[in-house]
């Protein structure tokens, strides 16, 4: 297990050091993407219309946040985890191979269709421990940037952050085509079949 | 004379606020304790995330989880208490002013208009009550409210009565091992066993309201349980699915009668943030928190 502190856009020649079960820290620009956000950048690509903002080389968070404005109408974070990736399985690997995201942040791991496109693509999935909404809040210096939010509302809009050591991320997807999360779900798979022949 | 529904009201807010702020404490003490016991590195950082969030939620008197769910209500009315419906509209009013002064995540999404942004539906039914009607003079509130990732990973299954025993025991270690990393293991698990296809879910998430480690009252109940616990543990989820530490904090069981033709088992699964308060208003608006 190694640790790697990273600084957006992340070049694909340090993504490739990285190896499954490693730790990352991001510095730079993580921007918020569930569902809706998805299906939006992928339909607005569809088009031929162009993104608000660039993804190459940032952190992609699987997250809806809670936000609120200061007594400057500031936005504030209040809290920030990660959101079950799973969901984004479906078009995770059109959205890697049209904006070269960096680094994908959420939880619960992603599937086959995600690591083929972070191996061709050079991009890896970071693990952010599961509704520790308040220690990634606390990573997370400045909301210089918000798109999307009346259509989408606060949870689903893409909210842009700057991050500072955002983390621990235990990477499960590598460039590489190796999946953490597919090892853990294969014994986890080996496991109920023992159980279930000595029920 | 104290104005019993703006108590009511007030009291939920305060219920809502520890909920999505405050683990009870047996659930705290469970998770510090795993943290020490976890021997390898990733199961044990993961653990060390987990509890240093909780000590900053409650600190800083935020919620432990941006996912702060969909609010239900387990509503226990005495004969004597003096309120009834209006009850309903505290307990609405109630969503909508936490949602604000909290705050909590706007998590009502309506089908056709998108998000209600109160956490309350605009065709009712969010939140959601749940209530009953006992002996006495006051009224107990329960406040639950339940995230998304840990709601989807739900299971219901008509078994073949036939089945029986070993059938429940089959279908609530599939359901979990399902779950697997998805629902931000070490879960908490709920099985609700008979009724029909939709009392056996309400009970299920009823019983997750039980304190860890307390078990059933009926011994057969109880030992199910217990071997359940063990059962899963041996899936190896792991803390967030990564394969180390504990998978399963606990299992509860609640049991109705069935039809003779069916065998309803549901499975309710709450992740490591097992949320929920619970307070107790007389008749005269006195408040009474329960041990959290």
């Amino acid at each position: 297990m190694t640790e790697f502190y990273l600084r957006t856009p992340i070049p694909p020649e340090d993504l490739k050091k990285i190896k499954i079960g490693d730790i990352v820290y991001i510095t730079g620009i993580v921007v918020t993407v569930r569902d809706e956000a998805h299906l939006k950048a992928l339909e607005l690509h569809k088009e031929g219309k162009k993104l608000p903002l660039n993804f190459t080389g940032v952190g992609l968070f699987h997250c809806g946040p809670v936000m609120m404005k200061d007594k400057h109408g500031n936005w504030q974070v209040v809290a920030a985890g990660p959101t079950t990736s799973a969901r984004m399985e479906i078009f995770q690997d059109e959205f890697i191979r049209i904006f070269h995201p960096g680094i994908i942040i959420g939880k619960g791991g992603m599937g086959e269709r995600t690591t083929r496109a972070c191996q061709e693509e050079t991009c890896i999935y970071g693990y952010f421990t599961g509704g520790a909404a308040l220690l990634a809040a606390d990573r997370i210096k400045r909301v210089p940037d918000v798109f999307w939010l009346e259509e989408l509302g606060m949870p689903e809009c893409l909210w842009v952050y700057e991050v500072d050591k955002f983390g621990p991320l235990t990477i499960t997807i590598d460039a590489h085509g190796g999946n953490l999360t597919m090892q853990s779900k294969a014994n986890i798979e080996a496991n109920k079949k023992k159980i279930l022949e000595e029920l | 004379m104290k104005d019993i529904a703006q108590i009511v009201e007030d009291t939920a807010i305060e219920l809502l606020k520890i909920a999505a702020t405050q683990l009870p404490s047996e659930v705290k003490e469970t998770l510090l304790k795993a943290e020490s016991e976890t021997e390898g590195a990733l199961g044990k950082s993961q653990l060390h995330a987990i509890n240093e969030n909780i000590r900053l939620a409650e600190t800083q008197s935020k919620p432990m989880c941006q996912d702060t769910g969909v609010v239900a209500f387990f509503i226990t009315i005495g004969d004597k208490f003096p309120m009834r419906s209006v009850i309903k509209t505290a307990l609405v009013n109630a969503t909508k002013k936490a949602t604000e002064k909290i705050p909590l995540r706007p998590n009502a999404v309506d089908i056709f208009e998108g998000n209600t942004k109160t956490n309350v539906g605009f065709r009712g039914y969010i939140p959601w009550f749940y209530f009953d009607l006992v002996e006495g003079d006051s009224c107990e509130i329960i406040a639950m409210p339940k995230g998304g990732g840990s709601s989807n990973v739900g299971m219901m299954k008509m078994i073949p009565p036939g089945k029986g025993i070993k059938g429940i025991k089959e279908f609530v270690v599939e359901a979990v091992a399902a779950a697997g990393p998805l629902a931000c293991p070490p879960y908490t698990v709920g099985v609700g066993i008979g009724g029909g296809e939709d009392i056996c879910m309400n009970l299920a998430k009823q019983a997750l309201l039980r304190p860890l480690y307390h078990y059933h009252d009926d011994e057969k109940i109880a030992s199910l349980e217990k071997e359940l616990l063990e059962v899963l543990n041996k899936l190896e989820i792991g803390v967030m699915g990564l394969g180390e530490g504990p998978s399963i904090l606990d299992v509860h069981l609640e049991v109705a009668a069935r039809h003779p033709a069916s065998l309803p088992v549901g499975v309710v699964i709450s992740c490591w943030a097992l949320r929920h308060a619970g307070a107790t208003v007389d008749k005269d608006g006195n408040i009474k928190w329960h041990p959290h």
